[in-house]
C-alpha cells in the first residue's frame, strides 16, 4: 500500500530526522489475486453444482430444526406450563436462550459497523457472513420471548397498535424498551446487510444473464435494483453505508444495554448492578466472535477461502475474543468485589450462592469456558492451529450460554424468603425447543451460503493492492 | 438520420488508468458523464469533481423525525390518551421515554438513509442503456468504463470519441438509447 509514502510530502519536518519505521501492512488478499479471481471464486460457489455435503448438512439441519417446530407447536396447543419454569424461577431457559442468541448476533454488527468506522480493512472478508449470522441469530432469539408471552396470537400487543382494550403499553418497563431495541436491531441489521449485497447481486444478475439463466438473473436483478456500478451511485452508496455503520454502532451497544436493563432495573440481588450494561456488551461481542470463528473456519476449509480469510484474519478474531473474554473475566471479579464491598447481605449471599450453591456446577463451567479458554489465544502457536481455535470457539459458545443461565437462574432460585426457594430444571419441551434453534440457524445459514455471495466482492476488490489508484506513483509521493 | 446514441463508452483496464482519464474528462468540462466501476474506487469522486453526497441530510431529517415520534408517542399514549399511574411514577418523563426514542431515532435514520440513497441515485431503474452494453458484465467484475452522455452540451460524437481514445480508452463504442 502506498499510504505510508503518500503522506510523506506533507508530514512534519521532524519525521525526516527521526525516520520512523514504516510498519508493514498485513496482506488482506493473499497470492496477489486479480479482481476476476475474486469474482469467480465467490460467484463460483453459487453457480456451481450443489455439493453433496450441503444436502447432507441441510437435511440434518432441517431435522434438528423440526425439534423447535415440534416444541413450539406443543407449547401453543397446551400452554406455557409445558416449560419448566415455575415460582420462584419464572424466567429461565427462554430468557437465557434469548440473551444467548441476541449476544451472538452482536459480533456481526461489531464487524460490519464498528470495525468499518475504525477502518479495520480485515473486516471485509468476514463481514457478509457475520451479518447473516446476526440476522439469523436475531430470528432464533425472537422465538423465545414471542412464545413466552403465552398466547402468541396476542404478541402484537407488544407494539403500540390501538386495540380493543384501549389501554397502551407501559413505556416505563425495560421489557417494552427491549421490544423496540430488538425489533430495531433486527430491522437495521437486515437493511445494512441488504445494502451491502446490492452491488454483488448486480454481478450475479449479469453473470446469470450471460449464462442464459433468465429466471435467476431476474430474481437477483429484482433485488439489485438496477445497480450499474456508476461512480455517481457509489458516491452516495458509500456515504449511506458509512451512515449505517455510524448508527449501527450506538445501536449494537444500546441493544445489549437495554437487554441488561431487563435485569439491572429490577431489584433482584445479583441483577441490580450498574456493571450490567458494559459487561453484557463485552460478553455479547465475546460470544459473537466465538460463533464467527465456529462458522467461518469450516467455511474457509470447505470452500478453500484461505487466500481471503488469511491467518491474519484468524489472529485478529482470536485477539478480539481474548480482549472481550478478559473483560468478561474482569467483570466477574468486580461483581464479587462489589457484592462484598456493598455490604448488602442479600447481594453477598447471591454471589456466594452462585459459586458454591446448588448451581455451582454451572458457575464453574462458565468460569472455565469464559475466563480460561480465551487465555490460550495469547499464544501464536494456538492461533495458528485452526482446529484448536475452532474447538476453543465452541467452548466460548458453551460458556456464554452458561453465563446467562447462571445470572438468570441462580438469582431467581434463591428468593428473599427461604420458604420460596426452589431449584429449576428444564422440561424436555424446553430442551427440544432450544436444541432445534441450532437447526433453524443452520438451515438459514446454509441457504445463505448456497444462494448469496458469502463475501462482499466489491469490498474485497477495494482492499487489494491493484485497487489503489496511486499504486504506481506512491514512491514519488504524488497524489 | 440515425438515432442519436445515448452516449459513448470507453474501456479502461486498471483503476489508475481510469482515475487519470476521469481527471481529464472532468478538466475537459463535461458534466453528464459517469464512471462504471466494479467497486468504489478511492479518490475517484475527487477525480470526477463530484460534490459531497446529500444523503446525510436526509439521514439527519429521518433521525430527528424518529426521536420526535418516540417522545410524542410515549407522551400522548401515556399522559394524554389513557393516563394510567404505574408504580407511582410520573405519567410522562423524558427519562423513561429515552430508550425507545433512541431506538426509533436509529430506526428512522436507517430507513431515511436507504430510501434517500435510492432516491438520490434514481434507483430502482431496471432498464438503462449502460446495462445493455455487451461487456457490462466485465464492469461488474474487473474492468472500468467511462460513459459520456449525448445530452452533455460539449458532446460531439467524433470529438468525444477521439478524446476518449486519446486519454487511453479502449473499445470506444456508441451506446444505444
Amino acid at each position: 500500500m502506498a499510504h505510508a509514502s503518500d503522506h510523506a510530502a506533507d508530514a512534519p519536518a521532524i519525521l525526516s530526522e527521526v525516520k520512523p519505521a514504516v510498519l508493514p501492512r498485513a496482506t488482506l488478499v493473499e497470492n496477489n489475486r486479480s479482481f476476476n479471481w475474486i469474482t469467480e471464486k465467490i460467484c463460483g460457489i453459487i453457480e456451481g453444482k450443489t455439493p453433496t455435503w450441503w444436502w447432507v448438512c441441510f437435511i440434518l439441519a432441517c431435522f434438528v430444526a423440526s425439534f423447535t417446530v415440534a416444541g413450539i407447536t406443543y407449547l401453543v396447543i397446551t400452554g406455557v406450563g409445558v416449560w419448566g419454569h415455575a415460582n420462584p424461577v419464572n424466567w429461565a431457559w427462554d430468557i437465557v436462550n434469548f440473551v444467548f442468541w441476541i449476544g451472538i448476533g452482536h459480533a456481526g454488527t461489531l464487524i460490519s459497523a464498528i470495525l468499518c468506522l475504525l477502518r479495520q480493512k480485515w473486516r471485509t472478508s468476514i463481514n457478509r457472513a457475520a451479518e447473516a449470522m446476526t440476522i439469523f441469530a436475531v430470528v432464533c432469539a425472537a422465538i423465545f420471548p414471542v412464545f413466552h408471552v403465552g398466547r402468541v396470537w396476542y404478541a402484537w400487543y407488544l407494539f403500540p397498535i390501538p386495540n380493543s382494550n384501549v389501554i397502551w403499553q407501559n413505556f416505563r418497563s425495560p421489557l417494552e424498551w427491549d421490544v423496540f431495541a430488538v425489533s430495531t436491531y433486527g430491522t437495521v441489521s437486515v437493511l445494512f446487510w441488504y445494502i451491502g449485497l446490492i452491488p454483488d447481486l448486480a454481478v450475479l444478475r449479469d453473470r446469470f444473464f450471460n449464462a442464459g439463466n433468465k429466471i435467476r438473473s431476474f430474481l437477483y436483478g429484482l433485488f439489485a435494483m438496477g445497480w450499474r456500478g456508476s461512480n455517481r451511485h457509489w458516491s452516495n452508496y458509500e456515504m449511506a453505508y458509512l451512515i449505517l455503520a455510524g448508527i449501527s454502532t450506538p445501536l449494537v451497544l444500546s441493544v445489549h444495554t437495554i437487554v441488561s436493563f431487563d435485569f439491572a432495573v429490577s431489584l433482584i440481588p445479583g441483577w441490580h448492578t450498574t456493571i450490567f450494561p458494559p459487561y453484557f456488551v463485552a460478553g455479547a461481542i465475546f460470544s459473537g466472535f466465538g460463533m464467527v470463528l465456529t462458522l467461518m473456519l469450516p467455511l474457509r476449509a470447505v470452500y478453500g477461502l484461505q487466500d481471503l480469510i488469511t491467518q491474519y484474519h484468524i489472529d485478529c478474531m482470536c485477539k478480539i475474543t481474548l480482549a472481550t473474554g478478559t473483560i468478561v473475566g474482569y467483570a466477574y471479579g468486580i461483581e464479587f468485589f462489589i457484592a462484598w464491598y456493598g455490604a448488602n447481605p442479600y447481594e453477598g449471599f447471591a454471589f456466594i450462592n452462585r459459586a458454591f450453591g446448588h448451581y455451582a456446577w454451572a458457575y464453574w463451567i462458565m468460569i472455565g469456558c469464559n475466563v480460561i479458554t480465551p487465555q490460550f489465544f495469547w499464544f501464536k502457536a494456538v492461533r495458528n492451529n485452526t482446529a484448536l481455535v475452532w474447538i476453543l470457539s465452541i467452548f466460548v459458545n458453551v460458556g456464554m450460554w452458561f453465563e446467562r443461565f447462571v445470572i438468570i437462574v441462580t438469582s431467581l432460585a434463591r428468593d428473599f424468603l427461604p420458604s420460596s426457594w426452589g431449584y429449576y430444571s428444564p422440561s424436555i419441551v424446553e430442551i427440544f425447543t432450544f436444541f432445534g434453534t441450532f437447526g433453524v440457524f443452520s438451515v438459514l445459514f446454509l441457504l445463505f451460503i448456497r444462494f448469496l455471495p458469502i463475501m462482499p466482492m466489491a469490498e474485497l476488490k477495494a482492499v487489494t493492492p491493484q485497487a489503489d489508484v496511486h499504486g504506481g506513483h506512491g514512491a514519488e509521493g504524488k497524489h | 438520420m440515425a438515432v442519436q446514441p445515448y452516449g459513448v463508452i470507453a474501456t479502461f483496464n486498471t483503476a489508475p488508468e481510469l482515475y487519470h482519464a476521469a481527471e481529464q474528462v472532468r478538466d475537459a468540462g463535461y458534466r453528464h458523464w459517469d464512471c462504471i466501476t466494479p467497486f468504489p474506487v478511492h479518490g475517484l469522486d475527487k477525480a470526477m469533481g463530484l460534490k459531497r453526497s446529500i444523503v446525510p441530510r436526509i439521514s439527519l431529517a429521518g433521525g430527528i423525525t424518529g426521536f420526535i415520534t418516540g417522545m410524542t408517542m410515549i407522551w400522548w399514549t401515556g399522559a394524554v390518551d389513557y393516563p394510567l399511574i404505574v408504580g407511582g411514577k410520573p405519567l410522562f418523563s423524558p427519562m423513561f421515554a429515552f430508550p425507545v426514542s433512541y431506538e426509533l431515532t436509529i430506526l428512522f435514520t436507517a430507513f431515511a438513509t436507504i430510501i434517500g440513497m435510492f432516491l438520490v441515485n434514481g434507483l430502482p431503474r431496471h432498464y438503462h442503456p449502460v446495462l445493455k452494453y455487451d461487456h457490462i458484465v466485465r464492469g461488474m467484475d474487473d474492468t472500468f468504463f467511462i460513459v459520456i452522455e449525448a445530452r452533455d452540451p460539449r458532446f460531439n460524437l467524433a470529438n468525444t470519441k477521439a478524446m476518449l481514445e486519446k486519454i487511453g480508452g479502449a473499445a470506444v463504442t456508441e451506446l444505444e438509447p
